[in-house]
């Protein structure tokens, strides 16, 4: 390719006769002279080993287009895989939102000519908390993994507390992530985690395990509703007196899918909210829409502890107009750098409007009805693949997951999921690594997208199967 | 510059009321499906089903509303969102607002990619790990290290994970309890101060010399056996390549610390410099900033992070490999750092990038960079010709790909100080600028990065604005004082309450209660 008349559409400036003007313009002859402060020992002297350029839009797409088509989807086959990325429906009007160019495209814009990302943003903060019943919410994070994280050295952090208790039913992911954040214990800031453990019949925290490991120097009792074994913790409310009982903070991680149905953490006692938004209006994006959220009372030591921006609707000269501002943003690592509450920086703030929208369309009745319609077919397949000769379903209660044991069918999670793959099934996700306590067990996700058939479809192919 | 027309531009204005305050009392937004009639009765009443004491009995105050209502509120809110497609983003300097070709996001939202869940076995994943893997080759030839994860969902988090390593591998040399100091500069991204201290380090803060660089002798006296290792971007902030980062990495190196190279700077000197060659153990690039990726308002973003060989064992789990015929994930990594976001990432991010390294080849991006310091060193010149407007440090030398401004000589002769003239900025129908990152050592700053995707006229314009804001500062301070002025909004009017616990509301419902 002749190097002087690379011209590429998404640089208009390479085209030569403004190249040159501009260069003239600047007075430089050559383009290399551009950089004149690079020694000539750290100029990269070589050729890139990259592929040639594909500049016709169409052949690049093609060539995405023929890449991606080797995956197989989860509409191509039937998934039952969840374990915190889940199959949810998304409704038209989010995706015709999120897909706007100027919200695709803005950034930190100010809060006078990005108003409109800023009000969009404050409904988000306002339709999440309606569902946890709190009344402060903060900017998202990565994921529920990372707020997790971070609401647990808020509570270590506000205790001036240097331990965490957490059941172990919380999603290995999750688990690792919290482990980079609050580890290694030779560090000064570190959280110790002590796994609480739990209740074989239910799933849920053992309560008398619980009292035993509690103490003056547990910042934070951790517990998700529901957990990550779909178990509903029935004993939510003693939970977190318990810990308030030696003055530790109640962190709960929920599913907002969940709270049409199930209690808001603030009503069982929750101090620090946090979870993951994806099931409210994202796709699953092979795990690229996750987005972790954070919430709390709105008293000042929770605010003034936030790693992350909260933001303030805020009035303007022309009354029921409003804008928006950041609160205590002295805080955050943008302004104290090291002498910040951890950090913040872009995460995913997309998936807030997202889920705005969700909510916005849904509204009470909607968050109901799903909730609902989870609770039944869930439970329908939980019911329906116990009944299969050889399995067990672990736990007594269910929203969206649940967990089968197939220790008595002669075959291992992997043999099984196999033999469903043939079948144009995605099985359950393999629990016999992570839990080796559950022995040879799967997790299964039936949402709202699931039908009678494609539940009786996954029984009736386990039953082949496990014949 | 050829004369320019400034637009008399005016932002859309719908006055849109909150959506909690729209709709009535049993409108519907959108119906989910319902569970079959043999299921509901074959299990009862839903609720049932859940332990007493767990089932929600406190009604949900969010708004109810038609379908088209709500499209509507949220297209009216997106149009009162200038982003980056409308606005000309020149301004936001450190951010690389470049275009992100829109044949990328519709190929993201192809249920081909949409659909995918990372739990599926390896062999129904083929198409999108070939594009993780190839990007990672990409990069690797663009920065020099050997190997990459895209976990982190943002650029602060690849100086997180960079902060972990750091530990990791001083933790497995058993030197962990001595190393505890991480340095950084103060022209870094903060992150790069934040992440160690969150790590557990404590953070040592470089301030420039009188040239504009990282003090390099104050760098040799208190390196110690104490260093862990060294965080920094280059060019800095402010746009200036320093010529001896070699040396630092080798004072930092003979300390027995780790170098990481934040390249969240790095579009002026793709394929002209990397980080390996200047001697860095890591780096990371932003896929949403360098690799064009879109912002959306502030995610999903990926950082992507890349070690030399013998750090490969420490980055987190999984990792993408090929075998020659497939593609596989290696979960297998005893030495890993663990995990700092769940499954892989924000792969969305990843094909993207990939996309448009595959649209620019080498020649592209060398091109890339090269068009954006031109681009840069064009405005620094129209900027620098503007009364009251200096830019501090290294005299004489050239910025690359950004660079620093400063309005302290019109904050002094009119009161008028760069967060009000960039409210009144925004009045011509572009983005208003980023200042700078805290705390403000140049005074009422300024950073705009004009990459390679503006046009001559976008530069000629942007520059005209700032010039016009100036004089009005100057003619008029009042009237900047009081911008924006073609805004769907006027100044807010009291900005104490965010400091102000019995006046701030972070929802609606705080807000009913406090303005009672």
């Amino acid at each position: 390719m002749n190097k002087k008349t690379f011209v590429h559409p998404y640089i208009p400036n390479s085209a030569p006769e403004v190249k040159a003007a501009m260069m003239e313009a600047v007075g430089i002859s050559d383009l290399e002279d551009l950089y004149s402060e690079i020694p000539e020992h750290l100029r990269f002297q070589g050729e890139l080993d990259l592929p040639e350029p594909m500049m016709a839009e169409y052949e690049l797409r093609r060539h995405l287009e023929e890449t991606l088509a080797k995956n197989v989807t989860c509409k191509d086959h039937l998934s039952f895989l969840g374990g915190g990325c889940w199959q949810h429906y998304v409704p038209a009007v989010v995706d015709e939102i999120v897909n706007r160019a100027e919200f695709v495209t803005a950034y930190c814009g100010g809060t006078y000519a990005d108003l409109g990302k800023f009000q969009a943003r404050f409904e988000f903060y306002s339709m999440l908390a309606e569902m946890l019943d709190v009344d402060a919410v903060s900017e998202p994070i990565y994921d529920w993994g990372a707020a997790a994280g971070m609401s647990i050295r808020m509570a270590s952090r506000l205790t001036g507390r240097n331990e965490v208790l957490i059941p172990e039913n919380v999603s290995p992911e999750r688990m690792a992530q919290i482990r980079t954040l609050c580890q290694p214990e030779i560090m000064p800031n570190s959280i110790k985690i002590t796994l609480a453990g739990i209740d074989k019949a239910t799933g849920g925290v053992d309560i008398e395990k619980l009292k035993n490991k509690l103490s003056e120097n547990v910042a934070a009792v951790y517990f998700e509703v529901p957990g990550f074994f779909g178990n509903v913790e029935k004993n939510a409310r003693e939970i977190s007196l318990l810990a308030k009982s030696v003055g530790a903070q109640s962190v709960v991680g929920v599913d907002p899918v969940s709270l049409g149905v199930i209690a808001p953490p603030a009503s069982y006692g929750a101090d620090i909210i946090c979870g993951d938004l994806q099931s409210i209006g994202m796709h699953m994006l092979c795990g690229g829409g996750q987005s972790g959220f954070i919430a709390f009372r709105d008293e000042a030591p929770y605010l003034a502890e936030c790693p992350l921006a909260i933001y303030t609707i805020a009035e303007t000269a022309v009354p029921g107009q409003y804008a928006y501002a950041e609160v205590l943003p002295e805080r955050t690592s943008y302004e104290a750098r090291d002498k910040a509450k951890d950090w913040v920086g872009t995460a995913s703030g997309l998936w807030t409007i997202g889920a705005a929208v969700y909510m916005a369309l849904m509204g009470p009745q909607g968050m109901r009805e799903i909730g609902e319609t989870i609770l039944y077919n869930s439970n329908y397949a939980k019911q329906l693949i116990g009944e299969i000769k050889g399995v067990k379903v672990l736990f007594d209660t269910s929203f969206k997951e649940f967990v089968a044991n197939f220790d008595d069918t002669g075959k291992t999670v992997a043999e099984i999921n196999k033999a469903l793959e043939g079948k144009k099934i995605f099985g359950g996700l393999d629990l016999s690594a992570d839990f080796p306590s559950l022995g040879n067990s799967a997790l299964f996700c039936v949402t709202e997208i699931h039908t009678k058939q494609d539940i009786d479809k996954l029984a009736a192919a386990l039953k082949e199967v496990l014949k | 510059m050829k004369d320019v027309r400034l637009r008399k531009y005016h932002s859309a204005a719908w006055d849109e009321p909150l959506v909690m305050e729209m709709g009535t009392k049993g409108e519907r937004g959108i119906i989910p499906p319902k569970a079959a009639k043999e299921v509901a009765e074959k299990l009862g009443d839903a609720l049932d089903l859940l332990p007493a004491g767990m089932r929600r009995e406190k009604s949900m105050n969010l708004p109810e509303i038609s379908q088209y209502h709500v499209l509507q509120h949220y297209l009216r809110l997106s149009q009162m969102t200038l982003g980056m497609d409308l606005g000309s983003d020149i301004g936001e300097g450190t951010c690389t607002m470049k275009y992100s070709p829109k044949m990328h996001e519709q190929v993201v939202n192809s249920s081909k990619f949409a659909d995918l869940h990372p739990k599926q076995p390896a062999e129904t994943l083929q198409g999108i790990l070939e594009i993780v893997y190839g990007l990672e080759q990409y990069l690797k030839q663009i920065s020099g290290m050997s190997k990459f994860t895209f976990q982190p969902g943002g650029g602060s988090h690849a100086t997180y994970t960079n902060a972990c390593l750091i530990r990791k591998y001083h933790e497995a040399r058993g030197e962990l309890a001595t190393r505890d100091e991480v340095i950084t500069t103060i022209f870094s991204h903060p992150c790069d101060g934040a992440t160690p201290a969150t790590a557990g380090f404590k953070v040592i803060t470089l301030m420039p010399d009188e040239n504009g660089y990282p003090d390099l002798e104050a760098l040799k006296a208190i390196v110690s056996e104490r260093t862990a290792g060294i965080m920094f971007t280059n060019p800095e902030d402010t746009g200036i390549f320093n010529p001896k980062v070699a040396e630092y990495v080798k004072v930092v190196h003979d300390a027995g610390g780790l170098c990481f190279y934040d390249q969240a700077n790095a579009n002026g000197i793709m394929g002209m410099a990397r980080a390996f060659d200047a001697g860095f153990d890591a780096c990371h690039f932003n896929l949403h900033k360098t690799f064009s990726s879109p912002h959306g308002c502030e995610g999903p973003a990926a950082g992507a992070y890349g070690v030399r060989e013998e750090l490969g064992k420490y980055l987190p789990a999984p990792t993408v490999e090929f075998d020659g015929t497939r593609y596989y994930l290696d979960y297998d990594r005893p030495e890993s750092i663990g995990k700092v976001r769940s499954f892989l990432g924000n792969l969305e991010c990843v094909i993207k990038a990939y996309a448009w390294i595959r649209s620019m080849g080498a020649e592209g991006i060398k091109t890339a960079a090269q068009i954006s310091v031109l681009n840069n060193n064009y405005l620094d010149k129209l900027l620098l010709n503007i009364k009251g407007v200096t830019r501090p440090y290294a005299e004489g030398k050239r910025r690359l790909e950004q660079a620093r401004y400063s309005l302290g000589d019109v904050k002094e002769a009119t009161g008028v100080g760069t967060a009000e003239i960039r409210n009144r900025f925004s009045d011509f129908g572009i983005q208003g600028y980023w200042m700078s990152h805290h705390p403000w050592i140049v005074p009422e700053p300024f950073t705009p990065e004009p990459c390679e995707t503006y046009s001559r006229e976008d530069l000629d314009y942007w520059a005209a604005a700032l010039e016009q804001c100036v004089k009005e500062a100057y003619e008029d301070p009042e009237f900047v004082m009081n911008a924006p002025h073609a805004m769907g909004n006027t100044k807010i009017l009291d900005d104490s309450l965010a400091e102000d616990p019995d006046r701030w509301a972070c929802t609606y419902r705080a807000y009913k209660k406090k303005s009672k």
